[in-house]
C-alpha cells in the first residue's frame, strides 16, 4: 500500500507542480513559462534568505544579547510579470488548490461514511446553506458592512453551518441518526434552502447577476487572505479525516459489521460529516459552490488506486487540486477577458466524464450478470 | 445420580444450583426434575444414549462427551461457581415500540461450549443475537460478558473478545481477500495501525488453514457467496476471538459450504477452546454441532438443553408446528429431524 501511494502520489505532486507552473504562464498576459519559472525561483529563494536571516540574527540576539545591526536591503520593485504571477495569479492558483482538496476529502468522506457513491459534499445541504447566507447579503446590499471583502464569506459559512444543524437535529433520533434519514434530511434542507434563494434572486432583480454569478462559483479576484482562511480549515479538517482512514475502511463491510470490529459507528459518522460538512463550508465560502468535484474526484481515484482510504484520501485531496486548478485555469483563459464561472467549468468536464464513468459500469454490471 | 454424572455437560446443567442461568420454563433442567418428566430428559442426556453416542461417532470425539478432553476446560470440580461462564443473560426484554420481541431471557453459556439457538422467525433470535454482542444497547435486564456487564467494555475491548459472523457477511466490495482478512485485526491497532503481535503471522497462517491463500490477492466481489463467507470466517479468526457469535451463518452456502463452515469453526473450538453461540435454521445441523440449544418462540425461552432433551417430536410440533420423524444419526446417535413431506390437511 505504501508503495501505491508513493507511486500515484509522486506523480500527483510532480502533476501539480508542474501545472502550477503552466496556469501561471496561462492569462490575458502570456508570461513565457521560463520567466513564471525564474520568478518563482526569486521568490522562493528571497523568502528563503530572508527567513534565514531572521533566524539567525535572533538567536545572535539571544545569545550575546547585542542586536544585530543588517546593512539595509534596497528593496527591488518587482517587475509587472512578478506583480501578475505572485499578486493576482498565485494567490489563485493556490486556493484553487486548495478548494480542490477540501471538497474532494470531504466529497470522499461522505461516500465513505454514507457508502453512498452519490454522496458528495452538498449531499447533506450545505451549498444551498451557504448560498442564502451570500444570497441575503448581496441583495440587501449589506455586503460590505462590518467586515468589508469578509461579510459574503462569513455569512456564506454561518448559514452553511447551520444548515448542518437542521439536518442533523432532523435526523437524529435519541441521539442515533441512520444514514437514509440523513440523506433525506439533506435533500430538504438543499430544497428549502435553495427554494428561499431564487426567491431573493426573483425578488431583486437588480442584483441578480451578483447573487447568480456567486453561487455559480469563481476565485476571480480572491487574494492571498482568502487562503489564510481556508488554509486552517483544510489543516484540522484534513489530519481528522486522515486519522479516520481505517474507520472508512471498515465502514465498506457495513455499519454492523464494523460496529463489531470495534469502531464507534455514530461517532465516526457524525465527525466525518461535521467535518465533511466544515471543509465544504469554508470552500463554498470563498469560492461559491462548485459542484463536481467532491463527487467526481474520489470516484476517478477509486478506478485508479481502489476502495482502500488510505490512498484515497491523500490522493483525493491532491488530484481534486489538481482538477480545480485546471478549471479555473480554462475558466479564466478560454474566452479572455470574459470569465467564465467555476462551477460551470467542473460541471463541463465532470459530467461527461462522470456519464463515462456510468457506462463502463453499466457495462461491467451487464457483464457480471451475464 | 451417577448416570448424569457421567456425562459431563449435560450432567452439570442438570446439578446447577442456579436453574434461572439455564432457562426459567426448561423442564428438567432445575433440581426437582429428579423425579418428574425432567427424569426422561435428565437421565437420557446423562445417560448411555448419549455418552457413546457423542464420543463414538463425531471423528474427532469432540460433543457433549469429547468436551472433557479438551485443552482449558475442566469437566467436572467446582462449577457450582460461575467462573466458567463466558456470557450470560439474566431476565433480558426488549420491546420495539409497541412489540414486545423479547421476553425475559436467561441463558448462561460455558467456556468452550458450542451453543444453539433455534426457533422460527420472528422469535427473536437475530434480535437475541444483536443484544447478546453488544450492537444494540437499549433493552432490560442484564448482559454480562465474563461476569461483567457488556456496557463496561470499550468497543475495541469487545471486540477483542467477541466476533460476530453474519449471514451475508461481506458486501462486494473491492478489497482483497488479505486486505479484509487484516481488517479483523483493527481491535487491536492503535489510531497509526500499529499493533504489538506479528499480525502477518496470524494472517497467513488464517488463510493457509482455510484454503484461502490462492485467493489471497483476488478481490471479493469476484468470489462466489459460498467462498466470501470464508473469507468473512477468516476475518473473524482474525480477531482472535473468545467468542464467535453466528447469526445464520450457513443459510446462504450449499451443503459442502455448510459442513466446510461447520466443521472449520469446530476444529477451532477444539483446538483453542473457543466458545460458540450459533443462531441456526437448519435443526439437524443445530443437533450435530451444538452441545446445547435453546429453543425461543415469541421472544420466550420454550426450552433449553441438550440437543437429545430438546430435539422431541413434541416440542418441534408446539413451536414449529410440524409432524417430524425424529431419528438417531446413525453414526453418532444424535437426533435427526425428517420431514415427513405428507400434504397439508
Amino acid at each position: 500500500m505504501k508503495k501505491r501511494l508513493f507511486i500515484w502520489g509522486g506523480a500527483g505532486i510532480l502533476l501539480l507542480l508542474l501545472s502550477i507552473i503552466v496556469s501561471l504562464s496561462m492569462g490575458s498576459a502570456h508570461i513565457p513559462i521560463g520567466e513564471v519559472w525564474s520568478i518563482i525561483w526569486r521568490q522562493f529563494s528571497m523568502s528563503i534568505t530572508q527567513l534565514w536571516q531572521d533566524i539567525w540574527s535572533f538567536l545572535v540576539q539571544t545569545v550575546t544579547g547585542d542586536p544585530v545591526v543588517r546593512e539595509a536591503i534596497m528593496p527591488v520593485p518587482p517587475t509587472p510579470y512578478e506583480q501578475i504571477v505572485m499578486q493576482v495569479r498565485f494567490p489563485r492558483v493556490v486556493l484553487a488548490i486548495l478548494v480542490g482538496a477540501a471538497l474532494s476529502i470531504a466529497g470522499a468522506g461522505f461516500q465513505g461514511v454514507l457508502r453512498n457513491p452519490l454522496a458528495d459534499p452538498y449531499t447533506l445541504g450545505v451549498a444551498s446553506g451557504a448560498s442564502l447566507g451570500a444570497a441575503f447579503m448581496i441583495s440587501s446590499g449589506l455586503q460590505y458592512v462590518l467586515f468589508g471583502n469578509w461579510t459574503v464569506p462569513l455569512a456564506a459559512f454561518v448559514t452553511g453551518l447551520i444548515s448542518l444543524v437542521i439536518v442533523i437535529r432532523l435526523a437524529s433520533i435519541n441521539g442515533k441518526f441512520r444514514t437514509e434519514t440523513m440523506i433525506l434530511a439533506g435533500v430538504v434542507v438543499q430544497a428549502f434552502f435553495g427554494a428561499i434563494v431564487s426567491l431573493i434572486i426573483s425578488l431583486s432583480d437588480t442584483v441578480m447577476n451578483g447573487i447568480i454569478f456567486w453561487t455559480m462559483g469563481s476565485l476571480q479576484l480572491r487574494g492571498w487572505p482568502y487562503i489564510l482562511v481556508l488554509a486552517p480549515y483544510l489543516l484540522l479538517g484534513g489530519i481528522v479525516l486522515f486519522s479516520l482512514t481505517r474507520s472508512l475502511n471498515l465502514f465498506a463491510l457495513g455499519e454492523r459489521q464494523a460496529s463489531h470490529l470495534g469502531v464507534h459507528v455514530e461517532r465516526t459518522k457524525m465527525i466525518v460529516l461535521v467535518t465533511g460538512t466544515l471543509l465544504s463550508a469554508a470552500a463554498v465560502s470563498v469560492a461559491g459552490t462548485i459542484g463536481f468535484v467532491g463527487l467526481v474526484t474520489p470516484h476517478l481515484m477509486r478506478l485508479l488506486v481502489g476502495s482502500d482510504y488510505r490512498l484515497l484520501l491523500p490522493l483525493s485531496a491532491i488530484y481534486g487540486g489538481i482538477y480545480v486548478l485546471w478549471a479555473d485555469t480554462i475558466a479564466r483563459t478560454l474566452l479572455s477577458p470574459i470569465e467564465l464561472p467555476l462551477g460551470v467549468v467542473t460541471a463541463f468536464i465532470g459530467a461527461p466524464f462522470f456519464a463515462w464513468l456510468l457506462v463502463r459500469h453499466k457495462r461491467k454490471g451487464a457483464a457480471q450478470d451475464g | 445420580m451417577d448416570e448424569r454424572s457421567r456425562n459431563g455437560l449435560g450432567a452439570k446443567l442438570i446439578r446447577e444450583k442456579d436453574a434461572s442461568a439455564i432457562g426459567g420454563d426448561t423442564r428438567g433442567a432445575d433440581g426437582e426434575g429428579a423425579g418428574g418428566p425432567g427424569a426422561r430428559t435428565g437421565a437420557n442426556g446423562g445417560g448411555a444414549e448419549a455418552g457413546p453416542g457423542a464420543s463414538a461417532g463425531l471423528d474427532e470425539g469432540v460433543g457433549i462427551g469429547g468436551r472433557d478432553t479438551r485443552a482449558g476446560v475442566e469437566p467436572d470440580g467446582d462449577d457450582s461457581s460461575s467462573s466458567h461462564l463466558i456470557l450470560e443473560a439474566i431476565g433480558v426484554s426488549k420491546t420495539l415500540g409497541s412489540k414486545q420481541v423479547l421476553k425475559d431471557i436467561h441463558l448462561a453459556i460455558r467456556q468452550g461450549e458450542c451453543f444453539g439457538i433455534i426457533g422460527p422467525n420472528g422469535s427473536g433470535k437475530s434480535t437475541l443475537v444483536k443484544l447478546l454482542s453488544g450492537a444494540d444497547g437499549s433493552y432490560d435486564g442484564k448482559i454480562t460478558y465474563r461476569q461483567q456487564a457488556l456496557t463496561i467494555y470499550t468497543r475495541k475491548q469487545l471486540a477483542r473478545q467477541i466476533a460476530v459472523l453474519q449471514q451475508e457477511a461481506l458486501p462486494p466490495i473491492g478489497f482483497s481477500v488479505q486486505e479484509v482478512v487484516e481488517m479483523g485485526r483493527y481491535p487491536y491497532q492503535n489510531w497509526l495501525g500499529e499493533e504489538k503481535e506479528d499480525s502477518e503471522a496470524i494472517i497467513d497462517g488464517i488463510l493457509t488453514e482455510l484454503d484461502l491463500k490462492p485467493f489471497a490477492e483476488r478481490s471479493i466481489d469476484a468470489l462466489s457467496g459460498g467462498e466470501r463467507q470464508r473469507v468473512a470466517l477468516a476475518k473473524t479468526a482474525a480477531q482472535q476471538p473468545e467468542l464467535l457469535m453466528l447469526d445464520e451463518p450457513t443459510t446462504y452456502l450449499d451443503i459442502g459450504y455448510q459442513q466446510q463452515m461447520m466443521d472449520y469453526i469446530r476444529l477451532w473450538q477444539r483446538r483453542e477452546g473457543l466458545t460458540v453461540l450459533a443462531v441456526l435454521h437448519d435443526l439437524n445441523l443445530a443437533a450435530l454441532y451444538c452441545d446445547r440449544i435453546m429453543v425461543l418462540q415469541d421472544g420466550r425461552v420454550i426450552e433449553t438443553g441438550t440437543p437429545e432433551q430438546v430435539i422431541r417430536a413434541d416440542l418441534l410440533e408446539h413451536v414449529y408446528g410440524i409432524r417430524p420423524v425424529i431419528v438417531r444419526h446413525p453414526e453418532n446417535g444424535v437426533p435427526q429431524i425428517l420431514l415427513r413431506g405428507g400434504s397439508i390437511g
